[in-house]
């Protein structure tokens, strides 16, 4: 063995007795990572909601004080805004999507004692770990965080003469993302590596689940499409901060190229979202329909090819921006055709459920929830996807409702869903299930209070990004609307202190979990749970898929991927 | 010590595993993936860097009434050139870094690795003091959008060119050390790198120096 360091074999014991910093803070572990970036993904969302609850009675009682915050200025409107929309997608969905359940499952369900490379892997986590507190330290700078919006366009965004004393927000906001990009390329080059290069004997690709498979392509994705946008982040802030003019119609330069470099990434980043999602969506359905997922292959070729058309397709959010309306009916086109792929994999799903012995636990109700409203967010993409009906709803609420209606069910509802089912494994003992289901009731309720709403406002031309509404006569009927969806905010802030209660209370005091609690087959099953340091006391070989339950003629309804249990776990 | 380290079957990659190393992996572990995947996988990124900069620059120059603007300086085509070579050639020399190793050729390497590094930093140095012409005959990033385009796109290059140097300095230690003289799968990941950064070159050169 050519092993050239000095201290030759050290034995696995030399490893588990690391200090508590190494061991809990400065981990190399995918685990211990993975838990960190979930207790950062919580927190982020938490103030994301309280962002969203800041702005959101501003709409429903505009102009009146809100409770905690006090009244909400114009300035502090669009602050609190974007500042929403930015955490929300890139230090919520994506820390928890694919920095938690990505890190912590991969290496667990192809077989591997962890990432390819760990030390890149601790790396991405302090990095990304920086760019959220940049992002928090700019809403305490002068002039407060960016108002620019989510999407950041130039002009507005550009110089510093068209939104003044908004100068230090609006750069933070471009580094703290660039930061954010770099940790999530981190991340992907080594989902990718894993995956490819240190799966178990017997793992063919066809025999990873699918959670792995969407993983995989979110991040062929992401790697792929964020190229651009970085470059057109370093321009901006060139802009800004040189006083080049790469966005600068003054200047010579074309506005509408930021647009096109930011979408260029934005629609595949929804995806970047939305496949882990649906992944942590198809793993739980099998489990608790004890049924076999429907057309595996057909699913994975369905994500594939989604994520193949999601480059084509970005100009969509770009028909009323002045660009050559002949592009619009190609974008049209490309948009219409890649809710094919989603309608295969949203059928597959239902199928699975056809017949199946179906227990309503925590996780299978909210990957039932989440399916319910993805399907409401795919099917209302449709009318924003062809041109001619979406110059009419763009930026409408029906819009904000349509999107939420493809993030929340993937990185909440399915993340909350993730949670409860994988839990045991991440912390070796059991959530409360009664809090559970309280809590799935309040936040899918509570959610859809809030955006059937807003998909009446936006068709009754309800715009969006509306300071005070109060001022404009054609928002007038609307109002009530949007009295309805602040109370369904509310109701979903209530529900998550049963979460909290029971996220917290369990860690410590659930009942000890045993090592497959679900009678699932993948392979993060059949070792303890929690895992050990290097998950598997023996690397297990897989002898077959993901996904056999109710085999006819098998004493019991599941059949684990493993050949053999892990010799040293703990039976359940 | 404690003698029992659990028996541990070779899992996927079976080259991998036998070669060992990598980080603080006990010594059968397969945690040593081939660095040499995930740096392609990187440079999937980074080419499409690199096409969002140059689309950028293309959408830029076709809006342009002039290109390049009439009062501004015109780029040393020549001297480039011959600095372009500079760069091909050193990725002939890093090539033949990897194949010394292969060999086991400890000396050959270094030399090699030696003339990699010069090359470089010399691309770099040449460039540096043609920046330094061009910003005093007026052509600076804010001068125009040609100007901010042009140390755009050629600063990109340079940055990575320069990262490149610096890790390759860093192993050309690890080399002399020897570190390599069983896996060095980390210098070929280097010389995959190094390659990507000089065939990229003469793409920018073709597109920024003759538009
Ligand atoms: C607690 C649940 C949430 C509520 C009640 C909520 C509510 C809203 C509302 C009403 C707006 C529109 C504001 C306006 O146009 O004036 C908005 C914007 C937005 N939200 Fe949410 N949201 C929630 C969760 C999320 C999540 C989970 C994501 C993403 C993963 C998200 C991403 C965004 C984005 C990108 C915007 C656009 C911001 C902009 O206009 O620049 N939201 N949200
Ligand atoms: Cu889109």
């Amino acid at each position: 063995m050519a092993e050239t360091k000095p201290q030759s074999a050290p034995s696995t014991d030399a490893h588990e007795k690391m200090g508590f910093w190494r061991q809990y803070i400065f981990s190399v572990d995918h685990k211990v990572i993975g838990k960190q970036y979930l207790f950062l993904g919580l927190f982020m969302g938490y103030v994301g909601v309280f962002l969203s609850y800041v702005f959101r009675w501003q709409l429903a009682w505009p102009g009146t004080a809100v409770p905690i915050w006090g009244k909400v200025t114009a300035p502090q409107y669009y602050e609190l805004v974007t500042m929403h929309g930015t955490i929300m997608v890139f230090f919520v969905a994506m820390p928890v999507l694919l920095g938690a359940f990505g890190n912590f499952l991969i290496p667990l369900m192809v077989g591997a004692r962890d990432m390819a490379f760990p030390r890149l892997n601790m790396a991405s986590f302090w990095t990304i770990l920086v760019g959220s507190v940049l992002l928090l330290i700019s809403f305490f700078v002068p002039g407060g965080a960016s108002h620019a919006g989510w999407t950041n366009y130039v002009p507005l965004s550009d110089a510093s003469k068209y939104l003044p004393g908004n100068y230090w927000g609006g750069n933070l906001w471009l580094i703290a993302l660039a930061i954010d990009f770099a940790s999530v390329l981190m991340g992907g080059i080594n989902f990718l590596t894993t995956a490819i290069a240190m799966r178990a004997p017997g793992m063919t690709i066809w025999r990873m689940p699918l959670f792995v498979w969407q993983e995989l392509v979110a991040s062929v994705l992401f790697m792929l499409s964020v190229g651009p946008l970085i470059a057109g982040v370093v321009m901006l802030l060139f802009d800004r901060m040189v006083g080049t003019g790469f966005f600068l119609p003054e200047k010579g330069a074309d506005p509408l190229l930021w647009q096109h470099l930011f979408w260029f990434f934005g629609h595949p980043e929804v995806y970047v979202v939305a496949m882990p999602g649906l992944g942590i969506v198809q793993e739980i359905l099998p489990v608790f329909a004890r049924k076999s997922i429907f057309g595996y292959r057909m699913i994975v070729w369905a994500v594939i090819v989604a994520g193949i058309l999601s480059f084509t397709v970005w100009a969509h959010h770009m028909f009323v921006s002045g660009m050559n309306p002949v592009l619009a009916e190609p974008f049209s086109a490309t948009t219409i055709a890649i809710s094919i792929p989603f309608a295969v994999m949203l059928f597959a799903m239902i199928a699975t459920l056809w017949r199946g012995q179906i227990t309503f636990s925590t996780p299978m109700l909210f990957a039932l929830g989440a399916l319910a409203n993805f399907l409401l967010g795919g099917v209302t993409g449709i009318p924003l996807g062809t041109n001619a009906s979406d110059i009419y709803l763009h930026d409408t609420y029906f819009v904000i409702a349509h999107f939420h209606n493809t993030l929340v069910p993937t990185a909440v509802i399915a993340g909350f869903g993730g949670i409860y089912y994988w839990f045991p494994k991440m912390f070796g003992r059991m959530m409360n299930e009664t809090l559970g289901k309280l809590h799935f009731v309040f936040t899918w309720v509570g959610f859809n209070m809030v955006f059937v709403p807003l998909f009446l406002i936006g068709l009754g031309g309800g715009q969006r990004r509306i300071y005070m509404s109060s001022v404009y006569t054609f928002y007038k009927p609307l109002q009530p609307l949007h009295v309805i969806a602040t109370i369904g905010l509310l109701v979903i802030i209530v529900g998550q202190i049963p979460f909290l209660l029971n996220f917290f209370l369990s860690m410590f005091r659930g009942a000890k979990a045993p090592a497959n609690p679900w009678h699932a087959n993948t392979l993060e099953w059949a070792t303890d749970s929690p895992p050990p340091h290097e998950n598997f006391h023996t690397i297990p070989t897989v002898v077959r898929g993901p996904y056999e339950y109710s085999v006819p003629g098998m004493e019991q309804d599941w059949a684990p991927q493993a050949a053999a249990v892990d010799a040293g776990a703990a039976q359940g | 010590m404690a003698a029992v380290t659990p028996l541990r079957p070779v899992s996927g990659l079976k080259r991998a595993t036998a070669l060992g190393g990598g980080g603080s992996a006990p010594a059968a572990t397969p945690k040593a993936a081939d660095p040499t995947l995930g740096v392609l996988i990187f440079i999937g990124s980074e080419v499409m860097l690199f096409a969002g900069l140059i689309s950028a620059f293309l959408v830029s120059s076709a809006s342009a009434p002039f290109w390049p603007p009439a009062n501004q300086p015109r780029l040393p085509v020549a001297i480039t050139g011959l600095n372009t070579g500079l760069l091909v050639l050193s990725g002939f020399t890093m090539w033949t870094v990897v194949r010394s190793l292969r060999q086991h050729d400890k000396t050959g390497a270094m030399r090699w690795m030696g003339a990699t590094i010069v090359l470089g930093a010399l691309f770099l140095a040449i460039q540096g003091s043609e920046w330094a012409g061009l910003i005093r005959f007026g052509l600076t990033m804010t001068s125009s959008l040609y100007g901010a385009m042009f140390y755009l796109i050629v600063g990109a290059h340079a940055l990575h060119l320069a990262v490149a140097v610096a890790v390759l300095l860093f192993v050309a230690t690890r080399v002399w050390r020897g570190r390599y003289e069983v896996d060095f799968r980390g210098v070929v990941a280097c010389s995959v790198y190094w390659s990507f950064v000089v065939i990229l070159w003469p793409i920018i050169y073709a597109l920024v120096y003759f538009s």
